[in-house]
C-alpha cells in the first residue's frame, strides 16, 4: 500500500499529464463520430457571443455586396408577382376558395425555410464549420440543410444550442451528400478530398451517361436531408477513377464559402416520419427472412 | 502589473489573433496553416509548478477547440508541450528555477540561439503530435511529412517576427521581489 502512494507520489505529474491527454483524446474520437462533445453547448454559446461581436464589425465590409444581392433576390421575386401577368382571356375571373376541404389536390408544406447569418466560418482546414445565429430558441435542429441566399448549398446542420448552431459544409473531409445531373437525372454522391475549396468531386456516375464540362449538378430527390433541385456547383473536369469505372467529375461549388453571409436553414418536415419509415421497413424484412 | 493579470490579458489576445485573424486568411497553399496561439505556453513563466503547466495547457488548448469545433484535437497538444516544456529548458540551461535572472523564457533570457532551439523543439512537438492526430483520421504519409514541415517552418517564422516586433521589456529579478 506504501509503495503505491509513493509511486503515486513520485509520478504524480506524468499520471496527471496521462489523464488530461486521456480527456482530451476522448473528446476528440467522441466528436469525430458523432459530432457532440461534453460541453458543446455552453461553449457554442460562449464562442457564438464572440464571433457575433467581431461579426457585427465584420459586416460593414461587405455591405455594397449584400446590398446588391439583396436587391437582386428582390427583382426575381417582384417579377414573379400575379400583377406583371395579364390574362389573355377577359372572361377568367380569380377567387379564392374559401372551403376548406381535405380534397387530394390540397399541397401538403414538405419544407420550411428560416433565415439565419453566419457569424464564423473557416475554409483552410479539413473540417470546415460555420457558426450560425440561430439555435433551438429558433427551431434549429440537428440534420437540417444550410442554402445560402442563392439558393445554392452550403451544408448541414450538426450541433445546435440554444441560441446558435454549428454547421458541417462541403468542405469537410466527412461531408457526404446525395447529388443528380441536372440533364439526366442520375445520382452519385458528393465528397470533398480536403485539398481545393473551391472543388468538390461526384462519384458513383456510371460511363454511359452523357456528361459535359459545364452541367449542373443539383441536390438529389432521394435524400431526406436537402430539399430537392437546388444548385450544388457545375462540372469543371471529366475524368474517370479506374477501380471502378465510374466517372470522377469535379465539381466547381456554387457557393463561395469564405463570402458567406446571409443563409436558409430549411427544414424537411417530413424527415422523422421518413426516417422512421426507413427504419420499420428494415425491420420488416429482417423478420420475414427468420 | 502581477503575473496572473499579465498572462490572462495574453491568453485573450493570443486566442482571439488565432481564431480571428490567423485562422480566417485565405491560406497561402493547403497544408500550411499558420499557428502562434501555443506560444502562450512558451512565454509561461520560469517559476510555473508543473502540474500547473498542464492545467493552463488544457485550458489554452480547449478554449482554441471549441472556437474551431474540434474538441481534444488542439489540447492533446497542448497539454503535450506543457508537459515537455521543463525538460526542453532543463536541457537547454541546466540550472535552477532560482538562478534565473529573468521570469520568463525570452531571447533576453535565454539567448537567441537557445531560444530559438527551445520554441523550434516544442513547435515540432506541437506540429507533429496535431497532424498525427488528424491523420489518424484521414490523409497520407506524404501529406504528413510536409504539412509538418510547412507549418513548422510558417510557425518559427511568425514567432520570430513576434520576438523582433514585440520585445518584452522584462525586469530584472531582484532578490528582494
Amino acid at each position: 500500500m506504501r509503495n503505491i502512494f509513493l509511486f503515486i507520489q513520485r509520478y504524480f505529474v506524468l499520471l496527471c499529464f496521462l489523464v488530461l491527454q486521456a480527456v482530451a483524446l476522448y473528446m476528440l474520437f467522441q466528436f469525430n463520430r458523432y459530432h457532440k462533445a461534453a460541453f458543446s453547448g455552453v461553449a457554442q454559446e460562449l464562442t457564438g457571443k464572440f464571433n457575433k461581436q467581431v461579426d457585427k464589425v465584420d459586416d460593414y465590409f461587405h455591405l455594397r455586396e449584400e446590398n446588391r444581392r439583396v436587391h437582386q433576390m428582390n427583382d426575381s421575386l417582384i417579377n414573379l408577382l400575379k400583377s406583371n401577368f395579364s390574362s389573355t382571356d377577359t372572361s377568367i375571373k380569380l377567387v379564392t376558395d374559401s372551403l376548406k376541404i381535405n380534397d387530394s389536390t390540397k399541397s401538403i408544406r414538405r419544407y420550411f425555410w428560416r433565415p439565419a447569418k453566419v457569424v464564423y466560418g473557416t475554409t483552410g482546414f479539413e473540417k470546415n464549420y460555420i457558426q450560425l445565429n440561430s439555435g433551438s430558441k429558433q427551431g434549429v435542429a440537428d440534420n437540417m440543410a444550410v442554402l445560402s441566399s442563392n439558393g445554392t448549398l452550403v451544408g448541414l446542420v450538426v450541433n445546435v444550442s440554444p441560441n446558435f448552431s454549428e454547421v458541417m459544409t462541403l468542405l469537410h473531409i466527412q461531408s457526404q451528400v446525395q447529388a443528380s445531373l441536372k440533364n439526366s437525372n442520375v445520382f452519385g454522391k458528393l465528397d470533398w478530398d480536403a485539398k481545393d475549396p473551391r472543388f468538390v468531386f461526384l462519384k458513383g456516375i456510371s460511363r454511359d451517361v452523357e456528361v459535359k464540362k459545364g452541367d449542373s449538378v443539383l441536390t438529389s430527390i432521394y435524400s431526406y436531408n436537402y430539399p430537392p433541385g437546388f444548385l450544388i456547383g457545375t462540372i469543371a473536369s471529366i475524368s474517370t477513377d479506374k477501380a471502378s469505372g465510374f466517372y470522377l467529375l469535379k465539381v466547381k461549388t456554387a457557393t463561395d464559402f469564405s463570402a458567406l453571409q446571409q443563409v436558409f436553414v430549411v427544414e424537411n418536415l417530413q424527415r422523422s416520419e421518413q426516417v422512421k419509415l426507413d427504419e420499420d421497413t428494415k425491420k420488416k424484412m429482417d423478420q420475414q427472412k427468420k | 502589473m502581477s503575473d496572473l493579470v499579465k498572462n490572462i490579458f495574453r491568453l485573450g489576445v493570443f486566442i482571439l489573433v488565432q481564431v480571428y485573424v490567423l485562422n480566417k486568411i485565405p491560406s497561402l497553399h493547403r497544408f500550411i496553416v499558420p499557428y502562434l496561439y501555443y506560444l502562450f505556453i512558451l512565454w509561461l513563466p520560469f517559476t510555473m509548478p508543473r502540474l500547473a503547466l498542464l492545467a493552463i495547457g488544457f485550458v489554452t488548448g480547449l478554449t482554441l477547440d471549441y472556437f474551431k469545433m474540434t474538441p481534444g484535437l488542439h489540447t492533446a497538444a497542448c497539454v503535450l508541450i506543457a508537459y515537455a516544456r521543463p525538460f526542453i529548458i532543463n536541457l537547454l540551461m541546466p540550472k535552477e528555477v532560482t538562478e534565473f535572472t529573468f521570469r520568463e523564457p525570452s531571447p533576453r533570457a535565454m539567448g537567441w540561439g537557445p531560444y530559438a532551439v527551445y520554441a523550434l523543439i516544442l513547435t515540432a512537438i506541437h506540429h507533429i503530435y496535431l497532424v498525427l492526430l488528424e491523420w489518424l483520421d484521414f490523409g497520407t504519409f506524404l501529406s504528413f511529412i510536409i504539412k509538418v514541415t510547412a507549418t513548422t517552418a510558417i510557425s518559427m517564422l511568425l514567432i520570430l517576427t513576434v520576438e523582433l516586433l514585440f520585445p518584452r521589456r522584462m525586469k530584472y529579478r531582484t532578490n528582494t521581489a
